[in-house]
């Protein structure tokens, strides 16, 4: 491949499925040490209805309705999870099965149910997203990288996720102390007069905002994954928290490059002609360092 | 057309459906009881997304060796192979590494799913000259299904609920209590071992039914439902199959008798109704009695503290008390009492002090330890131990 097609057509989609995964592994490393780890498989799973019922009300595929309702599906999934746990007295596991499945049910029989032949919208874009199509088609070479015309002419998915990242980003670094402690020993941050609470709410809706942004990117998938595979495998590697965040970091990097470039060009060396789906790919690259870490990972006892 | 799939007169094919349906409602009711209560009810996730790479693989292997690769039990054996693997996989993380079954879950959960779509794309460049369909797996589809299918379903329910059935006691033990399980000989590995078989056979068996995405629902809402009803392991069991069965048989029903009404979102969403009903009126657990008891309890303090006010004489400025006690008679709306009122404070102080002597006295620990400033002293007390209170605390004082 030369410098021109990798530009156009494999640049963006590798820039923002990395972007995707980091946005993800970030907070997944909070969510793994809090054991709350199935969260971001819950809050991914209600995306979908969000995405639906944000077309319903607009009957169109744009982008803030859809990122505002599925924060908000995310949102109503979190405090229905909590009420069930509370008031019911039923163990959060379970809670969290019931409230996802139901949602998700619902959003895929209002996807049916709802005339979307004119759009692109249905359940499998939804799951596995589709990275591959995210090219830069003004492109024509390394040189567009400075050109504006061009620039202007770079999926939308690119600067939203970039976005989301940074913010991401600057709170894991804002808020790193209270973060870490609360982590770690909950009595002990609480004792300091550290809002323990509002840090577990915000650990959520950072967590959601990762899943929504990279859900829009690049489907569910990559999303669960990412806020699984790479903090749990860092876990496996050392007993610090910065170095974990490091080495999730990495992972993420490492999976969502090693993932895309293997779509793409692995069937091509096994002699076939057809890419495979990018976003499983992606998950499966993070599913095999997980499995390396587990077996030779210096801290996995 | 709604009553006739209820009645089950839609035609062979989807009564056959609709009758799976139920049995594996059922099954998965009462296997996902036992999960339930082990605390694990979130394993089944991870062993339905394992189906998926299973079901490719099994395509592929059929297709090259020639055969139809659309065969269902050819299918639901890989399935159930790649989920097993899976199984173990969350086993092995969570014991032998540092991570938690939560992590372990999730970690196998989306590396499984994954492969299983690279899979699926591999079969879609596959030139085999047919459509795959493998999609219907994830969602599930009873459309068009043909009868063997139809039959192969319906016989597999029917296994789960026998094997269920069979291994009932054991596996209420476990869940139960599972130390007194394993100090009474039962092999607590071995009985896990068998609960997560059993969620694997309803899996596979619900891959075509219900897909594989939304398969843990029916192992997950019914249980919950049924628990909020009682908190008796073998009525939770008998609930949740009933539930299960019910809300599959409604679900199916519906779902045959419209277009565009997927099977599996309507046997969860109708799951769900009934969820959101238990968790509505449920007795004890459900939000109305948990209102209810909160009012009660909050009227009980008011008045109690409110007596006790009236009786030394001591003036009340709570708003709720002073309503509360004039809408029994005890005071007048200044918050001075009235002679019913005064009789009643006098009787309250009295308990008051009566308790206070209780619990200062070691021999009534364990009596006093009931003290929750509600409770009158005659319900927990002998009327010769109240009398011995009596004497202790000497005659009634005049009240100034």
């Amino acid at each position: 491949m030369n410098g021109e097609d990798f530009v156009t057509f494999s640049l963006t989609p590798l820039l923002i499925g990395s972007l995707a995964a980091l946005a993800c592994a970030l907070p997944g490393n909070f969510l793994v040490l809090r054991r709350q780890a199935l969260l971001g498989d819950a809050i991914s799973h209600v995306v979908l209805p969000g995405i639906v019922l944000a077309f319903l009300v607009t009957g169109t595929i744009s982008t803030w309705p859809m990122l505002l309702g599925s924060a908000a599906a995310a949102v109503v999934a979190v405090v229905l999870i909590e009420a069930i746990r509370r008031f019911g007295r039923i163990e959060p596991g379970a809670a969290m099965g019931v409230v996802f499945t139901a949602m998700f049910a619902a959003g895929i029989l209002a996807l049916e149910q709802s005339d979307t032949s004119g759009v692109h919208l249905d359940v499998e874009h939804a799951l596995f997203g589709n990275l591959e199509s995210l090219i830069w088609l003004d492109a024509t070479g390394w040189a567009s990288l400075v050109d504006p015309v061009a620039l202007a002419g770079l999926p939308p998915e690119l600067f939203r996720i970039s976005l989301v990242t940074v913010i991401i980003g600057l709170c894991l670094a804002v808020f790193w102390r209270p973060l870490a402690i609360s982590t770690f020993d909950e009595g002990f941050a609480r004792t300091l007069g550290l809002p323990v609470r509002a840090i577990g709410l915000g650990i959520v809706i950072v967590s959601a905002l990762a899943a929504v942004a990279a859900f829009d990117a690049v489907g569910s998938i990559i999303v669960i994954a990412m806020f699984i595979c790479p903090p749990a495998a860092a876990r496996l590697m050392t007993n610090r928290l910065g170095a974990q965040v490091a080495w999730s970091a990495a992972f993420a990097l490492i999976a969502a490059t090693l993932g895309f470039t293997l779509s793409g060009s692995g069937p091509a060396w096994l002699g076939s002609e057809h890419a495979v789906s990018a976003a499983g790919m992606v998950g499966t690259v993070a599913g095999m360092i997980l499995a390396c870490a587990a077996l030779f990972g210096p801290a996995r006892n | 057309m709604l009553r006739d799939a209820l009645t089950f007169q839609l035609g062979y094919n989807a009564t056959l459906v609709t009758v799976a349906a139920v049995l594996l409602g059922i099954a998965a009711g009462v296997t996902g009881t036992f999960l339930f209560l082990r605390k694990r009810a979130l394993v089944s996730d991870a062993i339905a997304h394992a189906t998926l790479p299973g079901i490719g693989l099994a395509f592929i292997a059929l297709t090259l060796s020639g055969l139809d690769g659309r065969h269902l039990p050819g299918l639901l054996a890989g399935s159930a192979i790649t989920a097993m693997s899976g199984l173990f996989a969350v086993q092995w993380l969570s014991s032998r590494t540092r991570l938690s079954e939560d992590a372990a879950i999730g970690a196998v959960l989306s590396a499984y799913f994954s492969l299983g779509i690279v899979l699926l794309t591999v079969i879609q460049t596959m030139s085999t000259g047919q459509q795959a369909g493998l999609e219907s797996f994830l969602l599930g589809s009873t459309a068009g299904m043909l009868l063997s299918d139809a039959i192969l379903i319906a016989l597999g329910g029917l296994l789960v609920v026998a094997l269920v059935f069979l291994f009932r006691r054991p596996m209420s033990l476990v869940s139960f209590d599972p130390g007194f399980a394993s100090t009474s000989g039962v092999r607590l590995d071995r009985i896990d071992l068998t609960m997560m078989g059993l969620v694997l056979g309803v899996t596979v068996v619900g891959l075509k039914v219900v897909g594989l995405i939304l398969i843990v629902a029916l192992l997950i809402i019914p249980p919950v439902t049924a628990r909020l009803w009682t908190n008796r392991v073998e009525l939770v069991v008998v609930l949740s199959g009933a539930f299960g069965g019910i809300a599959a048989w409604l679900g199916a029903s519906l779902s045959a008798s419209a277009p565009d009404l997927p099977t599996g979102p309507l046997i969860v969403l109708v799951s769900f109704c009934a969820f959101a009903v238990s968790m509505a009126f449920a007795p004890r657990r459900g939000l109305l009695s948990s209102f209810v008891r909160h009012r009660r309890f909050q009227t009980g303090v008011h008045l109690r503290q409110g007596l006790l006010a009236l009786a030394q004489g001591q003036p009340i400025y709570e708003p709720l008390t002073i309503r509360l006690l004039k809408a029994r008679g005890f005071a007048r709306a200044d918050g001075m009492p009235t002679r019913e009122g005064t009789i009643r404070a006098a009787r309250a102080f009295r308990d008051e002090k009566r308790w206070e002597v209780a619990r200062a006295t070691p021999e009534l620990e364990l009596a006093a330890a009931l003290y929750d400033g509600l409770t009158q002293i005659e319900d927990v007390l002998t009327t010769d131990q109240i009398a011995e209170i009596d004497r202790r605390m000497g005659p009634p004082e005049a009240v100034q």
